[in-house]
């Protein structure tokens, strides 16, 4: 049987409203915060190790992102580990909150469908997203202009937009994950937990388990060295299902232009090539263009899981 | 004249095994006020979403405008105002800002829907506090939001679920004034509710539902007259009388009931006060007291409710 009128009716309305809201909200503030916080510091931690060491290097720039200073992990690093948790704290009650505040009957009698308000309340999100991280680059060259006294070139500027794509797919992910949760769930407690865990696991227990998952399926037979390379796959396998992975790779692959392949490589695969020489942008591109699809597909396919089950859910609860 | 404006047959919604609603058929018809009355639970509200096409039904057929709610529930909800039971507003955005988020759902033009914000916040008395924030506001407060957003939208429809329920008397008399006024406006309103006595004063018919199932369709007299016999009951005080026997045989009543003492209670057809003081008084009793009312809705609920429990069918009754 098929309905009538566009689903696209009031998206927009319902994004704009969504993304004013999480502007507004303390909760966001109180994230964003933390995540300024933790930028300042590895920028400042980076810059000093730059002045000292690299005064030669080509791509200085991109070294802001990625130079860690002990104890501060670098600027990419704290960016992959609290960009979910910025996600998460958008959208874990976008749903069930609804419910709870009974607005949604009030909502859904407006001339508009379902899937209006979820995507609505997706694109709300990703909206605010793009906007945090487009600050947070612009505020990191600002500062790195500022401090290292040099304009970023031209392919960094190309280097740094690409890497900001690959952030707003990798928090992608973790917005849908959570609006999935606010779906299943009723409580908004229960998905906030249940999204905490699932970032837990994937940005802390995940490179914990993947060797031990990989000797399990293929165990390293000494005798036998093409053992060795079957379980490095595997290995590299598994830990690519997070999504932490992912991003990391991602980041490598575009913010240290020397970077030419992930994982395992023979010598005979390295023959010709000029050690450490960066290749030019297209390039890395392509290197991390596997790993951009994949985030976009994972972030598509939770997407769709939360609109089938909230497409089949009743208002009342 | 008259247009049917909802209309549903074998109206039919399971939840797994369990039926909510049980092929119930309705017409509601332009310009009446129509309350669906019912115990919680006796499947309402659920009957109230899927003339919204907000849940789908199982079986059986809606219009609601001569439109299709499952096909085409944008033309239906463009067209009908709807206020849930116990409305909730986001509570960070002020009275007026949760009303032009709704109104641009809707679809109104901006400087249209800001006229009609204005307008429907005075009518509704919450002008002085448009701009409040609405988690300050009271459950009666947020009611007489819920019906300016429906006054907004300005439907040919208005549909209210238990728009009563648990407010105060000053409240809700406020309320009905609300909903008297927007029949005058010629709008077609639909109301659920438990509250009898408040459905008897303004609805122009009413459905009894009972377990899924529409018992009784009909005016409160109309009602009276099937589940009680009589739409009137007349209270006789008289001493030194066999009330029953000397009743029998009057034209026009139904029914004659002791209560306690020298009290009965007498369903009739019309005001027979004469004729009863007459029989009374001739088979040597003494009349002490005669009260007559109509009969209300309270009366024909509980006894309605009251023969259903005990197997009687309603058919046998009228």
């Amino acid at each position: 049987m098929r309905r009538e009128g566009s689903p696209f009716t009031g998206l927009a309305t319902v994004a704009l409203k969504e993304a004013a809201d999480h502007l507004s909200s303390v909760r966001m503030h109180l994230v964003m915060l933390l995540v300024l916080l933790t930028a300042a510091g590895s920028i400042y931690g980076a810059i000093g190790q730059i002045k000292n060491t690299v005064a030669s290097d080509p791509f200085l720039f991109l070294r802001l992102f990625t130079t860690a200073q002990d104890p501060l992990p670098s600027f990419v690093f704290f960016l992959g580990f609290l960009l979910p948790l910025v996600s998460i704290a958008l959208a874990f009650d976008s749903i069930n909150g609804e419910y709870g505040r009974r607005t949604m009957s009030r909502i859904l009698a407006q001339p508009i469908y379902r899937d209006a308000v979820l995507t609505g309340k997706f694109l709300g999100g990703l909206i605010v997203l793009a906007i945090c991280l487009i600050t947070l680059w612009l505020l990191m060259t600002g500062l790195g202009i500022l401090l290292l006294g040099l304009p970023p070139s031209g392919e960094e500027v190309l280097r740094g937009i690409a890497f900001l794509i690959a952030s707003l797919a990798y928090a992608g992910v973790w917005l849908a994950v959570a609006l999935l949760f606010s779906t299943i769930f009723r409580s908004p407690a229960t998905s906030a937990l249940a999204a905490l865990t699932l970032w837990l696991l994937f940005s802390i227990f995940w490179t914990m388990l993947t060797p031990l998952l990989a000797n399990g399926i293929s165990p390293v037979d000494p005798l036998d060295p093409m053992t060795q390379v079957a379980n490095l796959n595997w290995n590299e396998a598994i830990s690519r299902i997070s999504p932490n992975t992912l991003y990391a790779e991602m980041t490598q692959g575009l913010l240290n232009p020397g970077t030419r392949s992930f994982g395992v490589i023979f010598m005979s695969q390295l023959e010709g090539a000029l050690m450490g020489a960066p290749l030019p942008f297209s390039q890395s591109a392509l290197l991390i263009w596997p790993q951009l699809a994949g985030l976009v597909a994972i972030m598509l396919v939770i997407f769709t899981i939360a609109y089938v089950s909230f497409q089949r859910q009743e208002i009342r609860a | 004249m008259s247009t049917v404006v909802i209309e549903a047959a074998g109206l039919t919604k399971r939840y797994g095994k369990s039926v909510a609603v049980d092929g119930i058929d309705l017409a509601v018809e332009k310009g009446e006020v129509f309350g669906l009355l019912g115990p919680n639970g006796s499947g309402k509200t659920t009957t109230i979403l899927m003339l919204l096409g907000l849940t789908e039904p199982s079986g059986g057929q809606v219009r609601v405008l001569g439109y299709d709610p499952l096909r085409q529930p944008l033309e239906v909800k463009r067209r009908v105002g709807y206020l849930p039971d116990s409305v909730g507003f986001y509570d960070h955005l002020s009275a007026r800002e949760n009303l032009a988020y709704s109104a641009r759902l809707a679809g109104i033009p901006a400087a249209e829907a800001r006229k009609r914000i204005e307008a429907a916040l005075v009518r509704v008395g919450l002008g002085a506090v448009a701009d409040r924030r609405t988690n300050t506001f009271s459950h009666g407060m947020r009611q007489r939001l819920g019906l300016a957003e429906v006054l907004i939208k300005q439907p040919e429809v208005a549909i209210l679920d238990e728009p009563t329920n648990g407010l105060d008397p000053q409240a809700t008399q406020e309320l009905l004034t609300l909903i008297g006024e927007l029949r005058r406006d010629g709008i077609t309103i639909l109301l659920s509710s438990h509250l009898l006595g408040l459905v008897q004063t303004i609805c122009d018919r009413v459905a009894l539902f009972r377990k899924g199932r529409i018992g009784l369709v009909g005016t409160v007299s109309d009602l009276a007259r099937q589940v009680l016999g009589g739409a009137y009951v007349v209270e006789v005080e008289a001493e030194g009388v066999d009330l029953k026997a000397a009743l029998a045989g009057v034209e026009g009543i139904v029914a004659v009931t002791p209560v306690n003492g020298s009290m009965s209670r007498v369903d009739a057809h019309q005001d027979l006060r004469p004729e009863i003081a007459r029989r009374v008084i001739s088979a040597g009793g003494a009349l002490r007291n005669m009260a007559i009312r109509r009969a209300g809705l309270d009366e024909v609920y509980v006894r309605y409710f009251e023969q259903a429990e005990s197997g009687k069918e309603v058919a046998n009754a009228a």
